[in-house]
């Protein structure tokens, strides 16, 4: 009886009682939530120009935000740094395209998905290579981002938001909005989804493949950039955060592989939902239930709705 | 020239269908098992048998374990991880419950709790695969990862959360723990996962293998002709895991000593699948040669710094070391899919027809 108690009275009652600190929790889950959108995002660019299963996006996060810090602490500036690795990242959407993708065409999905997997490792190796393997801090003032934190008292209690968390949220939003603006109204991104479409048909009016998978992961590059510095700031830069990023996968199970709505509605739910349970009924588990919580909700949402909640609905089941 | 089967002819089916058809292969696989048996534990230093040979023995049971599930199969997993530390902390509860029991027998159940946790997580495969498969396999790897820090059942509730192999005696020779000898473990280690192998490829060259390559060529097809999806699904997630739980089992009891969550992590089943894809998807063999490949090239790359001279830290060579197996993979799924294993076979067959290029 105690047990039914703290699993569906208690944990509501603590929610009602404190709302203050309801409050806390909801914007915590809720600026977690738009990262996951964020890694969860350049994972659908990807997927949807090129049908590759990036498992690379992660490493690419830690990668991008690594050569910012690293360029930093070699002493260019700030905002030169910023370009340098914008620089990078393009360099390595190039490097990829030419020395991977393009050699691996008509490779059955699972191939390419494996290849990236060796990217990832690739990548592990060369930024610690040349940056070293400790944690970094990210350099959040030198760019401008805010720092501090503004504190509220809604209900009588106490809201503490810090502003890095705030820039984030803003941050994810335009960059949501410019991509969003990019697919539907230049002539790149028509290309784009034309080639999200049907590959033979977009090859047939003209568009090169190459080209926009160079794009796109490109594109992928700049998201997994602004993702880096974002974590970053809230976290340090370390090779850590890609056990996070794969976080980005229960993501796509929710919100559909390919559709960039999905992205961010499913990053929402996964981050809300684990720090709800890791507050209120985490406890009754031992804590530390944030590390499965997602991919369990996953696992669920795939018996019942394997498409997910905005994807494609066709879907190869057996 | 020295591997010729000419006047090697086949009287009968059996002699048709046999694993080596050729006479030269028969010998070389005994000669193989000569020199495993008799001249490593002869012949081969305590580092060389401890740093090794029982590291690769382990993760080459754990890479065919991998290998029947994905290459044989089809379905991705990334939990196998888990699954070894299911296997290992279920060997260690069996012997501190029982402890008369004999810990060789303790480390084959402890596959059967594997087989059956894996069962549980395979569930999903019925109806999903490819990439939605991983993520449920993932969710296996993070969920065993804190049942193994939480329950503290599990690890008998000591303080440091690890588990440590106790001195076992198997017909009053030390087997498990501390005291017991190199030599000793190896020849465990070596008689189980020949013994399983053995099992392995005649699960595979049987019908049971067969029906699990069917469901991996075309699943529906595989369907209407009478393979049931879920007998062979849920099979082969039992028999991978089995044998994944048995090597982790292994690795705790015969070679490490003792273990922490840390062995289990992602990054393990990540270097299973790596040894998997090297070696050669849907091979036996290939999962020894990329279990080999992918545990002796550190050793070596270690190595090659002392021998040229230079003055390279540790770390630095660990970073290059993942650079390499990173870009060894890339090339490898770009020139050779098929892995070691491939080269392997092309490099027999040339030998066949040599010096003729047909």
């Amino acid at each position: 009886m105690d047990f039914l108690y703290s699993l569906f009275v208690g944990p509501f009652v603590d929610m009602f009682s404190t709302p203050d600190f309801l409050l806390q929790v909801l914007w915590e889950g809720f600026v977690t939530g738009t990262l996951y959108s964020l890694i969860a995002l350049g994972f659908v660019l990807i997927f949807k120009a090129s049908g590759v299963f990036n498992f690379a996006q992660g490493i690419m996060v830690v990668f991008s935000a690594l050569t910012l810090v690293g360029l930093y602490q070699a002493g260019v500036p700030a905002y030169l740094a910023l370009l340098l690795a914008v620089g990078v990242m393009a360099l390595l959407a190039i490097g990829v395209e030419r020395l991977v993708l393009r050699h691996m065409v008509n490779q059955p999905d699972i191939i390419l998905f494996m290849a990236t997997i060796g990217l990832s490792y690739f990548l592990i190796g060369l930024g610690e290579f040349i940056f070293g393997g400790e944690t970094k801090s990210m350099i959040t003032e030198q760019l401008g981002l805010p720092t501090g934190s503004t504190t509220f008292a809604p209900f009588g209690g106490v809201l503490i938001l810090q502003h890095i968390d705030i820039a984030a949220v803003v941050i994810a939003a335009v960059l949501v909005a410019g991509l969003a603006f990019f697919f539907s109204k230049t002539r790149i991104g028509r290309a784009l989804r034309a080639v999200a479409d049907d590959h033979q048909a977009a090859l047939s009016v003209g568009i090169s493949l190459n080209q926009i998978w160079a794009i796109v992961w490109f594109a992928a590059g700049i998201v997994a950039l602004a993702t880096g510095i974002m974590w970053g700031a809230r976290s340090d830069v370390s090779f850590a955060l890609q056990i996070v990023a794969l976080k980005a996968l229960p993501v796509l199970i929710l919100g559909g592989f390919t559709s960039i709505p999905g992205a961010i509605v499913g990053g929402l739910i996964i981050g809300f939902g684990e720090k709800l349970f890791e507050v209120y009924w985490g406890g009754l588990l031992g804590g530390g239930v944030e590390g499965w919580f997602a991919y369990v909700i996953a696992l669920i949402f795939l018996l019942f709705r394997p498409q997910g909640l905005f994807g494609d609905k066709i879907i190869e089941r057996v | 020239m020295f591997y010729r089967e000419a006047g090697q002819y086949k009287t009968s089916y059996k002699a048709d269908s046999a694993i080596f058809p050729i006479l030269q292969d028969r010998i070389a696989i005994w000669f193989y098992l000569a020199v495993a048996f008799i001249a490593v534990p002869l012949f081969g230093s305590e580092f060389f048998i401890n740093s090794m040979m029982i590291p690769f023995l382990i993760f080459s049971l754990a890479a065919i374990g991998l290998n029947i599930l994905t290459g044989y199969t089809g379905q991705i997993s990334l939990g196998s991880g888990a699954f070894m530390g299911v296997g290992a902390y279920s060997t260690y509860k069996l012997v501190t419950i029982f402890p008369d029991m004999n810990v060789i027998l303790a480390i084959l159940l402890s596959g059967f709790f594997a087989a059956f946790i894996g069962m549980i997580f395979g569930l999903p495969s019925l109806r999903i695969k490819g990439f939605y498969l991983v993520v449920t396999t993932l969710a296996a790897q993070f969920f065993l990862e804190w049942a193994f820090i939480r329950i503290p059942w599990l690890y008998n509730y000591n303080d440091s959360g690890a588990i440590e192999v106790p001195n076992r005696r198997v017909f009053d020779i030390v087997v498990s723990g501390s005291e017991a000898s190199a030599t000793t473990r190896y020849l465990v280690v070596l008689s189980i996962v020949v013994g399983l192998t053995w099992v392995a490829s005649n699960l595979i060259h049987g019908r049971i293998g067969r029906s699990w390559m069917m469901i991996r060529d075309m699943d529906i097809a595989a369907e209407l002709i009478g393979v049931r999806p879920l007998v062979a699904k849920l099979s082969v997630f039992a028999v991978s895991s089995f044998y994944c739980g048995v090597a982790g089992a292994m690795m705790v009891f015969l070679w490490l000593g003792a273990a922490e969550v840390e062995s289990f992590d992602v990054n393990q089943s990540f270097l299973i699948l790596f040894m998997v894809i090297l070696g050669g998807l849907g091979s036996l063999i290939g999962s020894f040669m990329g279990a080999g490949f992918i545990w002796m090239l550190p050793i070596v790359i270690r190595a090659i710094p002392k021998i040229l001279g230079l003055d390279i830290n540790a770390s630095t060579v660990e970073h290059i070391n993942f650079m390499i197996v990173g870009a060894l993979i890339l090339v490898f799924l770009i020139v050779e899919p098929h892995g070691l294993a491939r080269i392997w076979a092309i490099a027999k067959q040339k030998l066949r027809v040599w010096p003729f290029p047909y």
